[in-house]
């Protein structure tokens, strides 16, 4: 299918290829790293991950309207506001959800999924009953919407490089929490030994609280940056769950490390496959080889060990 | 002279019998009868369930996938059945079903062929969901993936399943799934007679698998997997393989789930790959943990009664059910792990052994409850 | 404790049955200004068992209100209460007020069929109108041909259906496919075409249709690409990149729910721009635009029957009266008119007939003319489908479409092309 176009095209085509799949993988990273933190550090799965998703969503279609309604001169910025409050309101709820409902079920992990999946039903009817069954349009500034003319033939979309952006920025920043900081010390040791943890003096509470709502945060931020590249309705959080939890089952839970070569893996064989095959063909052969993998090393690609 | 848990045992399934055989065929016209013929079909699921998560630990999200295999091996046999030279005629290639038709197939697909006979199409809808069970247990137990974990990555085979199924029409029939089917080798199961005989062959089967997990329950084995659950380790240590009998049960429960799925696809006259994906692999799961996760007579309530609540529901308020769903899957959790049996437990049970007891003396309760 | 459970049961059958009468009743006090006079009598009109009183009959409304379809599937439920409201304000149907039965699908196949056969067993509605994805319409199929009951389904389809039991409201692919192709091949000389769609029926047969018309009737012009997506996809990029690479005349996409947003706001940040590179679509109606959002799509051309924009008296009432009842900004595109058509067609095949009884209905729904309908003069065929116009449409940066291309003539259904198999 190559023959007949010049060394140019092919080179801009390559070029632009390469971003696409970058612009994926960032999509598949940023999806997975909430329900990854949380999965990874408390135990629980949190089966209203899309939902929360979607809050950060909303919470953007909320702003783009206020702004365009108020301070339309600001409206070119408000994107960015959006996000922060996205991951302020998705936070709030999580660490909400943890007090009134997780932490009771800690010692039942298997319990958390369906209490959670309780969660996700009411969010959506919530989320049908406010802003109504259709899609929401969420309307973006020009500037968002173009795209960056590398060269003549070269054109790079400016949502995708956003995307980017705001991935590598959440990343560094968990990766900071997580490992540098105080805190995330605290959060591994919670995890790894909850009694001793309280012993020395860690409010193992609080920990809990705190990483359960860095998670939904981290998962509503997810949801402002795809308004950019996909719809908002009150279901569409059911279609991120699924590419979700495979980056998640595939990288195994250990570390971020895993998810990120999860993302990436997945990804680049999915971008370069679509480009070579149709789509769903590609998306077929790709889940089948995850599928494969995952029977061959049913504890993910990149962990170490999972036990009961 | 029978010990108290049998009679207690005889006791609830005669009270399930009757309801099922006398009460409900009595009570309901054959549309809500055939309501429940369908919801039962799910309990096969929920029973499976009890025995994997409630007595084993195991708790799978990806049912819906057996059941999906199990009512898919039924609807292609129906289908062929129902795609006959005469009934095709107007197609460009007759005799194939119509759906292959519309997607330019032109010759029967392999794996299609066998399916024209009935004792196969009665044996794989059992064997595929339990050869795939053992598949998907060898490779997760053997290397003692268990919990969470296990839980998602069969979620993940239900979602892949699903998108493969959807993804080749022209062979399985796509998002439409396989439908218009009429006969069972020659009797047509649309009728409200069909539906009676369906209904009643349905419960039959059912209690069959009852007194079959029963068995499973009151057997060595049964304690053995009660054992794993609460200290797989230490079953373990003491030299019993503890992979081996986890996939077993694994794929008892999904041949159980295949039967329930080939019998939801005559009862309902189709099959699609909505019963192959996450949401109903998880509804079926709430079934069961209403019910009572450790409580196979509970699981089948627990069927019955959420279906029941939904079709009512939906029926008056549709847009409040969804709320009404949510809620219970946190209530349940939260406040009454036990589920429905739980309750039985606590305030009826009592009284029961005493009657059954006759002279009102009392036992501890630790006895192994078997239903 | 299992007699307690029954009671639980029967206390809740019970409890629904009043819950339904009551959400019927609260539709009453709008019907009541209605006087209805010379209605003939029931015993007359109603040999079959309906749900017909001297002064009601009953209908049933099967949409998916919650679920994944909702969100397309709510416009249909609101244009079949605008029509069943506005038949019962102008006299009713044979002098009775229309009551309707509301069942939610929940977007799952089997929960159709299942209400189907409620609506049609236990309800005896007189007509049905409802489903929406051809896979619920597959479902409910054989319980409407058992029951003999009658289904409006308003949606444009892939066709390769024709039951005596259903009248398809909506076009079926010929109809919305080969005008379309034809326009853009003469007026924009188109000569490459590159066809994508979502992955099930609808798209890979229309798809099938558009190549054939293509390869076939529009000379020298030939497809150069053709790509399906799960349902649900919300990655393009890949795919963009092959179309730049491909650079073909038209993009012809069939893409639908929430993949649709994805596609258009990834093709429009890739530097697409539609007012330059043809993309004609028959997937995306007003409806999709609110999600989509106006500036997103812009510029691509729409081929369906009907448009909010479309100037004429009938059409002007129909948008004013659709917003009276379900507010200012409620858009309206062409399956909720197509919807809207539904309950109409019902009350003049029912007048032809000049009975209830479904045998008799369908047997004169053949021919039945609906003159006034918003989309213009229409008719039914006796393949069940509909005659109509097919119009090509511009999307324009506010969510709406500039008509600019009308057929001069009806376009015939038929749902079994020859030639296009």
């Amino acid at each position: 299918m190559l023959s007949g176009y010049s060394f140019n095209d092919l080179a801009s085509i390559f070029v632009m290829q390469s971003f696409a799949g970058l612009i994926l993988f960032s999509v598949f990273l940023l999806m997975a790293l909430g329900l990854a933190i949380v999965f990874g550090q408390m135990g629980v799965i949190n089966m209203a991950h899309g939902e929360f998703m979607i809050l950060g969503a909303y919470t953007t279609y909320v702003c783009s309207y206020i702004f365009a309604q108020w301070m339309p001169a600001l409206f070119g910025l408000y994107f960015f506001i959006a996000v922060i409050l996205s991951f302020i309101v998705a936070g709030a709820v999580g660490m909400f959800l943890e007090w009134s409902l997780i932490r009771f079920l800690y010692k039942r992990p298997l319990d958390t999924l369906l209490a959670t999946w309780g969660v996700s039903l009411i969010l959506q009817q919530i989320f049908r009953s406010t802003f109504g069954a259709r899609e929401v349009g969420v309307t973006l500034p020009d500037w968002m919407m173009g795209s960056w003319n590398l060269s003549e033939t070269i054109q790079i979309p400016i949502n995708g490089m956003i995307v980017i952006a705001i991935t590598l920025l959440i990343t560094i920043v968990i990766y900071g929490l997580l490992y540098k900081s105080g805190w995330g010390k605290q959060v591994r040791a919670v995890m790894q030994n909850r009694t001793m943890a309280g012993d020395v003096g860690i409010n193992t509470e609080r920990v809990d609280r705190f990483t359960f709502g860095l998670g939904c945060g981290v998962a509503g931020v997810a949801g402002a940056a795809f308004t950019m590249i996909g719809s908002t309705s009150p279901t569409a959080g059911q279609q991120y769950i699924v590419d979700t939890f495979l980056v998640v089952a595939f990288g195994g839970t250990e570390s971020l490390g895993g998810t990120i070569a999860s993302a990436f893996s997945i990804s680049q064989a999915r971008s370069i496959l679509e480009f070579f095959l149709s789509g769903s063909m590609a998306q077929v052969l790709v889940l089948l080889t995850v599928i494969g993998i995952l029977m061959l090393r049913p504890q993910g690609l990149f962990a170490l060990k999972v036990r009961r | 002279m029978l010990s108290l848990q049998n009679r207690k045992d005889i006791l609830f399934l005669s009270i399930l019998a009757a309801i099922l055989l006398i009460v409900l065929p009595m009570g309901l016209d054959a549309f809500r009868l055939n309501l429940i013929g369908k919801y039962l079909t799910y309990a096969f699921v929920t029973i499976g369930l009890v025995a994997c998560w409630g007595d084993s630990g195991i708790l799978s999200l990806g049912q819906g996938i057996f059941f999906g295999l199990g009512g898919y091996c039924m609807a292609m046999f129906l289908k062929l059945q129902a795609s006959t030279l005469e009934a095709t005629k107007n197609q460009s290639t007759p005799g194939i079903p119509d759906f292959m038709d519309w997607n330019q197939i032109t010759a029967l697909p392999w794996f299609w062929k066998p399916f024209h006979s009935l004792s196969f199409s009665l044996i794989a809808m059992m064997v595929i969901p339990a050869v795939l069970a053992v598949v998907i247990g060898a490779a997760m137990f053997k290397r003692r993936v268990g919990g969470t974990y296990f839980a998602i990555i069969t979620q993940a085979i239900a979602s892949v399943l699903t998108i493969l199924i959807v993804g080749q029409q022209g062979y399985i029939g796509g998002v439409n799934g396989i439908t218009d089917l009429r006969t069972l080798d020659g009797w047509d199961i649309r009728t409200d007679h069909a539906k009676y005989i369906l209904y009643y062959a349905g419960v039959v089967l059912l209690l069959a698998c009852l007194l079959l997990l029963r068995f499973v329950r009151k057997s060595k084995l049964g304690r053995i997997l009660r054992a794993m659950r609460d200290q797989e380790d230490r079953v373990r240590f003491s030299g019993y393989n503890v992979a081996n009998f986890k996939i077993f049960i694994f794929a008892l429960a999904a041949a159980m789930a295949g039967i329930g799925g080939a019998l939801f696809t005559l009862e309902v006259g189709f099959m699609s790959p909505t019963f192959v994906g996450i949401v109903p692999s998880i509804e079926m799961v709430i079934y069961c943990a209403v019910g009572g996760r450790n409580s196979l007579v509970g699981a089948v309530y627990g069927t019955l009664l959420v279906n029941w609540a939904r079709t009512s529901f939906s029926e008056s308020f549709p847009e409040i059910w969804t709320f009404a769903m949510g809620g219970l899957f946190i209530a349940i959790v939260l406040f009454l792990p036990g589920g429905l049996a739980s309750l039985y437990q606590n305030y009826i049970d009592p009284y029961v052994c005493r009657i059954l007891k006759g002279n009102g003396r009392q036992t501890s309760h630790t006895v192994d409850k078997a239903i | 404790m299992p007699d307690k459970k029954t009671h639980l049961l029967k206390l809740q059958a019970s409890r629904r049955q009043m819950l339904t009468g009551l959400s019927a009743l609260s539709l009453s006090p709008f019907l009541s200004r209605v006087a209805y006079a010379d209605a003939p009598s029931t015993a007359a009109v109603n040999t079959t068992g309906l749900a017909v009183t001297d002064d009601t009959v009953t209908v049933g409304i099967l949409h998916s209100i919650t679920g994944t379809m909702a969100l397309s599937e709510i416009g249909s439920v609101e244009a079949e209460k605008l029509a069943i409201a506005q038949i019962n304000e102008s006299g009713g149907v044979l002098g009775r007020k229309i009551k309707f039965i509301q069942e939610d699908g929940a977007s799952d196949w089997p929960t159709f069929a299942e209400k189907a056969r409620k609506l049609l067993e236990n309800d005896k509605c007189a007509s049905v109108f409802g489903c929406w994805t051809s896979a619920s319409r597959k479902a409910v199929l054989p319980v409407f041909e058992q029951y003999n009951g009658l289904l409006y389904y308003p949606t444009f389809y892939e066709g390769l259906e024709q039951s005596r039991n259903v009248i398809y409201t909506g076009q079926e692919a010929t109809q919305q496919i080969l005008a379309g192709l034809d326009w853009i091949s003469k007026e924009k000389n188109a000569k490459t075409y590159y066809l994508l769609g979502s992955d099930y029926i609808w798209p890979r047969t229309a798809n099938k249709i558009a190549r054939k018309h293509i390869e076939n009737h529009l000379k020298g012009s030939r497809v150069v690409g053709e790509e399906y997506f799960p349902l649900g996809d919300s990655q393009f990029n890949s795919v963009i990149n092959k179309i730049k690479l491909m650079k073909p005349d038209v993009i012809y996409a069939i893409i639908v729910g929430g993949s649709n947003v994805a596609f258009y706001k990834q093709l429009k940040a890739a530097g697409l721009d539609l007012s330059k590179h043809n993309l004609m679509t028959i997937s995306v109606t007003e409806d999709e635009i609110l999600g989509i959002g106006g500036e997103n799509i812009a510029g691509a051309y729409a081929c369906m029957k009907y448009f909010q924009s479309i100037d004429t008296p009938d059409n002007k009432k129909f948008v004013a009266a659709f917003k009276k009842m379900w507010g200012e900004k409620s858009v309206i595109g062409d399956v909720t008119q197509a919807a809207y058509l539904g309950p109409w067609l019902w009350k003049l095949a029912v007048e032809k007939a000049g009975t209830f009884d479904i045998s008799k209905v369908i047997d004169a729904s053949p021919g039945v003319e609906f003159k006034n309908a918003p989309e213009g003069y229409v008719r039914i065929h006796k393949n069940h489908h509909l005659w109509s116009k097919t119009l090509v449409g511009r999307a324009r940066t506010d969510g709406q479409f500039d008509v600019i291309y009308e057929t001069p003539e009806l376009m015939e259904p038929n749902p079994f092309p020859v030639g296009y198999q």
